[in-house]
This record gives structure tokens, sequence and C-alpha cells, in this order.
């Protein structure tokens, strides 16, 4: 193809030519996942900063990451694993959710109990609105068949409000915490560990670790305070509280990210470490290639695969938002719905919560494991 | 045969001797259990007695960490919630262990069919989020108390939620410890000798399991702690009176701006004791099973 504009020497295109093609092709293929990279990041850094962003870019976000996807999944032929894996995902949910919510309604005492007691005439309407007077197996077959409906039931203490309308109010906002934080702890904690395993036992090494260390030994509910009496009190450069814009992100998602880049830093210095003695690295340098390249492209590939282990559960445990973190700095995310759903004995709430934590944790895991692949192309699943 | 699996653990002690950091750790965490232990003798005031005369005091010589809003001693509170969170920890890494490896044993010695179904079940188990998890069933054991005796009823339920939770990731360790050291030439021989199933596994295959064991083990003490004191400072662990290290940063976060010294002694006891158990229990990875270097 690219023969008419060169002279040509001969007819066929000489090997030379045919290698500069191919090396072409693969340099402008290995540019895509840079492409969709940056523009994700686009994207986050305009949700980040407090813009309103365009359903196109949405859209293409998510086509592009949905695309890039299915061409992964085909092109190793995880189809029919893919398939397999999702409707365990199916069964699992339908175990959990008939194990909550039978033990949920055996545990004595109701949502409806107060320390003054209700009359029972109105405790009898209540409990006739909620279909709570039925038979167990009855109320049981009825959740169920509003559930293959994808309908979650009415809140008991958000009257008239519905759970899937809570959840969806509430679950993109912790989506967006856990995100950036998730985010702060993969770009932070990878290069974090590298270094200080490529400078091992020197200072850095040392004073990296204890930042790690430190990181991983202080809870979440410690961090918080702490940090809010440094930049809100001292300083006064940032709001203490809630979620409206970019200056109310930074200490939460610090707060957030904080353990989680602390753990993957450590992971990956210990992993990297394990690596680096290795035949095939001592191969890769005495070939000569630049130290930066073995460490980046040989090693860090090498070493990731304990950190993708534990990104599985982190990641789910962050996206579907912190607790604490909801609770310390009133981010009206859904970890603080759950936590109150179980204080009032909300039922339909606690379950629907409770099913959608589950769904991303096996999402995640299912994530997680298909990329285990790309790692190391020698894992094999069935 | 016997003095070479001694000297084995010597060897490791041996190891475990040299990591200066794991030492000093183990030195504050024997402390820490002490102060635990011998709480009602050491702490100058009972942890619910309220001097109203002296109510959030800064630190002094009569309250040496200061008092909190209801006038109670911090630092004797701090010793008490020592006891408490230290039991939390210690007992519920050793329920799980009981449990998880009995489910491990089960299912990686008998194998088959039997290891299948309960494999299975432990991956729904874990399909629930951790912290989720842990709130379902302490909410679930709350209703159903079993003593009469306040300080037990509180510590119960929150002992039973952690514990049947925790017992998850020991069971698949001791489950693939078992398959792998049920295929060694040493139980074979035992069989053979005509040792029952039972004693077989007493006797051959747990003492060469133990290493990872502990490993686990000393790193679930820490995230029990911390677990705990997560559901306390969210308001469904403990409740005062009754003090973890939990309880009084929930307590002393409500009041951070005016009084941060009801946060600080709290946060610190208990950042101390993470780091230490962290370090001890990278001492006795690195001592008793270095393969798990990159995975813990």
């Amino acid at each position: 193809m690219s023969q008419q504009g060169v002279p040509a020497m001969s007819k066929t295109p000489s090997i030379d030519e045919e290698v500069w093609e191919q090396d072409l092709k693969e340099r402008l293929f290995a540019k895509i996942p840079l492409f969709i990279f940056s523009l994700l990041m686009f994207t986050v850094a305009l949700s980040f900063m407090g813009y309103e962003i365009p359903d196109a870019l949405l859209w293409a976000d998510f086509l592009l990451v949905f695309g890039v996807f299915t061409v992964y999944v085909v092109s190793r032929h995880l189809t029919l694993y893919v398939f397999k894996r999702l409707g365990e995902a199916v069964l699992t949910l339908f175990i959990i959710a008939s194990l909550t919510f039978l033990l949920l309604r055996i545990m004595p005492g109701g949502p409806f109990d107060r320390d003054k007691a209700l009359p029972p005439e109105v405790l009898a309407n209540i409990e006739a609105k909620y279909n709570l007077n039925a038979p167990l197996y009855v109320q049981y077959f009825d959740y169920l068949k509003g559930l293959s409906r994808g309908y979650l039931g009415e809140s008991y203490k958000y009257i008239g409000r519905g759970v899937t309308d809570i959840i969806m109010e509430a679950l993109p906002v912790s989506f967006q915490l856990g995100f950036y934080s998730l985010i702060l702890a993969f770009l932070l904690g990878i290069p974090l560990g590298v270094f200080a395993a490529s400078k091992h036992n020197s200072r850095f090494d040392y004073f990296a670790m204890f930042l790690a260390n430190s990181g991983t030994a202080l809870p979440s509910f410690l961090v918080g305070p702490i940090l809010i009496i440094i930049f809100c009190f001292w300083l006064n450069w940032l709001p203490a509280a809630f979620w409206d814009g970019p200056e109310y992100y930074i200490l939460p998602v610090l707060t957030l990210g904080l353990r989680p880049v602390a753990v993957i830093a450590r992971l990956t210095r210990a992993n990297v470490l394990d690596v680096i003695r290795s035949d095939y690295i001592r191969t890769a340098r005495s070939k000569g290639l630049a130290e930066k390249v073995v460490l980046y492209k040989h090693v860090l590939k090498n070493s990731l695969i304990p950190v993708l282990t534990f990104s599985g559960p982190l990641a789910a445990a962050i996206l579907s938002g912190s607790f604490v973190i909801e609770l310390i700095f009133n981010i009206p995310g859904i970890g603080k719905h759950f936590v109150e759903s179980v204080t009032n004995r909300d039922y339909p709430l606690i379950l629907g919560v409770t099913l959608v934590f589950s769904f991303l944790l096996v999402l995640a895991n299912l994530i997680v494991d298909l990329l285990y692949v790309y790692f190391d192309p020698r894992i094999k699943l069935s | 045969m016997r003095s070479s699996s001694k000297s084995l653990w010597i060897d490791a002690f041996n190891r475990l001797k040299k990591n200066k950091a794991s030492m000093v750790s183990l030195g504050i965490i024997i402390v820490l259990c002490f102060i635990a232990l011998f709480a009602r003798q050491i702490s100058p005031y009972p942890f619910d007695e309220q001097h109203m005369d002296a109510i959030l005091q800064p630190p002094s010589a009569r309250f040496w960490l200061g008092t909190d809003s209801l006038g109670r001693d911090l630092l004797s509170r701090v010793i008490y919630g020592a006891r408490m969170s230290m039991a939390v920890g210690i007992l519920t890494a050793f329920i799980s262990l009981i449990l998880g490896t009995i489910y491990g044993v089960i299912s990686g010695w008998f194998g088959g069919r039997v290891d299948a179904l309960l494999m299975r079940a432990l991956d729904i188990i874990t399909s629930i989020p951790t912290l989720v998890l842990m709130i379902l069933v302490k909410v679930i054991f709350d209703s159903v108390q079993l003593f009469e005796n306040p300080e037990l009823r509180a510590l119960t339920s929150i002992l039973l939620a952690l514990s049947l939770v925790g017992w998850v990731s020991l069971a698949r360790v001791v489950r693939g410890q078992v398959l792998q050291v049920k295929e060694m030439t040493f139980v074979e021989a035992a069989r053979a000798l005509g040792a029952s199933q039972f004693w077989t596994v007493i006797k051959h295959v747990l003492p060469n399991i133990l290493g990872p064991i502990i490993v686990l083990l000393s790193f679930q003490i820490p995230s029990n702690i911390l677990f705990e004191s997560f559901l306390s400072f969210i308001g469904l662990g403990l409740q005062p009176p009754f003090s973890s290290w939990g309880v009084l940063a929930s307590e002393g976060a409500k009041s951070i701006r005016s009084y941060p010294h009801v946060i600080i002694s709290p946060g610190v006891a208990l950042f101390i004791a993470m780091l230490a158990f962290q370090f001890l229990g990278d001492g006795l990875r690195d001592a008793l099973d270095p393969k798990m270097k990159g995975s813990v």
C-alpha cells in the first residue's frame, strides 16, 4: 500500500518494509488504549472540576470502554466464560437476597417497634400497607416477584419513596467519591511501590515504607478528623463537610484513598522486589535494555497480579462508598443510607443496598479475573 | 523426627529475633495485653465514673489525658478501651481460627463433591462485602440476647459478627494447605501404618500447616480491632458507657474543633497497636512462610 509513493526497487515489498509497516500498525494500535485512557481522564477531570459532563462524552466513554472490553473478551475466547460467570452471579444474588430476606424476617422485633408502642389499630394498618401481616412464604414470593421485575420495594422510613429511587440518587455520589479515591490509589500507590523497590534499602525506600506503614495503620476515622483540623480549622482552606464541588471533594477523597494507596504501595514494592531478582529480568538487563524499560515494562507487568487480586474487593468496597467517610464529611452517599436503614430496620432498603453492594463485588471480581489473563497469559480461565 | 521439627520452630524464632521492628512490636503487644488484663488495677478511675466538676478538661495532673463530655477520665477510658479492643481482636481471631480450621480441613481432606459444595458456599458468603455482612450479622445477633450481664451482651454480638466474617479467609487458606499436605508421603505413611483419619489430621496434617495459619492470624487480629472500631464509630458496634478505642474516637469526633484531646488519645493508642501488630505480622510472615511475602 505504501509503495506508491516510494520508488519500487522490486515487485514484492522488502522484508524491512513489511516489518516497518507491521510495526507502524502495532504502534498505532498501541496508541488506542492511551487515547481511551486520556479521554476517560479528561472526563474524570471535568467532573472533578465540577463541570456538567455532556451526555455525548459519557456515551462515548461508555461505548469505548464497552467496545474494548468486548474485543478483549472475544479475542481471548472468554465469551463463554463471561456468560457462565454472569449466570453464576445471578444465582449468587438470588441466594443472598433469599437469605437476607429470611434472616431479617425471623429476627425478633419489627421495623415499627417504637419506644412508645403504636396503637394496635395503627400498627395493623401499617403492616397491612406493607404486606407484613401475610404469611412469610407469601411475602417471600411477592418479594421475589418484584425482584424479577427489578422492583425493590418501598422504603419504610422515607414514606412513599421507592428503594430504587433512593439508591439511584445516592449511588452516583458514592461512586464519584470512590472513583476518585481509586484513581488516587493506583496512580500514587503503584509508582510509589515501584520507586521504593527500585531504590531498595535507600533512604527514599525507608521513608516511603514508613509512610505506607503509617497509612495502613491509620484508620479513616482518625485521618478524616486530622485532615479536617488541619485544612479546615487551622488553615481554613477547604470546607469540612458536604459534597457540592471540587473543593469539597479533596478531603474525603484523600481520606478514603490513603489506606488503599498505602496497601497498594506495600504490595507493589514486595512483588517488584521479588520479580527484580528473577532470571528473565537479569536477561532483559543483560540485553542492554534501559533500566526504565525493564522496570516499567518487564518488572511491573509481572508484579501486578497480587495487586490485581487485592483490587477487586477494594474497588467494590471503595465504590460503594465508605460508611465512615460519608458520616464524617456528611456526604449523602449510599453508605450513610445503609447504616441508617440498619438502625431503622428499614427492611426493603437494607435488602436493596445489600444486593447492590454484592452485585458490585461480584462484578469487580469478574473484571479482575478477566484481567488476570492480560497480565499473565499462562493463566487459563474455564 | 521430633528434634528436627523442633529446630524448625527454633529456626523461625531466631529469624524473628533478628527483626528488630518485630521484636519491639512484640514487646508493645505484650504490654498492651497486660494493660488489658489488669485494667481494673491500673486505671486511676472506674471507666464510667463521672466527675461533674471537670467536664471536657484538657490534660492535667489530676486527669493525665483530660476528661470527656460527661466528665469521665480519658486515661481510664483508654485503658478500658484497650481491654475491650484487645479482647475483641484476639477472641474473634481464635473463634474464626477454630471455625475456619474445621471447615477448611473437612473441605480439603475429603475433597471431591464435599469440597466443591463447601467452597461454593464460601463463594456466596464472600460475595457480600465484609462490612455489610458484618453489620447484618451484628444486627441479627443484637436481637438475640444470650446473656444478662450487659458487658457480656455488648461483647457477644460483636464477637460473633466479627468471627462469623473472619473465618472465611482462614478456611480458604487451611483448605489450600491441606490439599497440598495430604498428598505428601508422610501422610501416606501414617495412613499405611494404620492411623485413623482423625489422628492423621490432628497429628500429621495440622502441625504442618501451622505456619501460614499463624501468619494469617497475626494479620487478622489488627483487622478485627479495626473493624470493631469502625462499627463502633458508625454507632453499630459497642455503645457508651462501654469503652473501646472506636467508641472513644466516635465521641471525640463529635467535638474535634473545640476539644481535640478527646480523639487524640484513643487515636494514638489505636495507631500504636495497629502499627505493632503490622510489624509483628510482617516479621512472622518472613520467619515462618517467606512465600507469602507478595500476597499478604
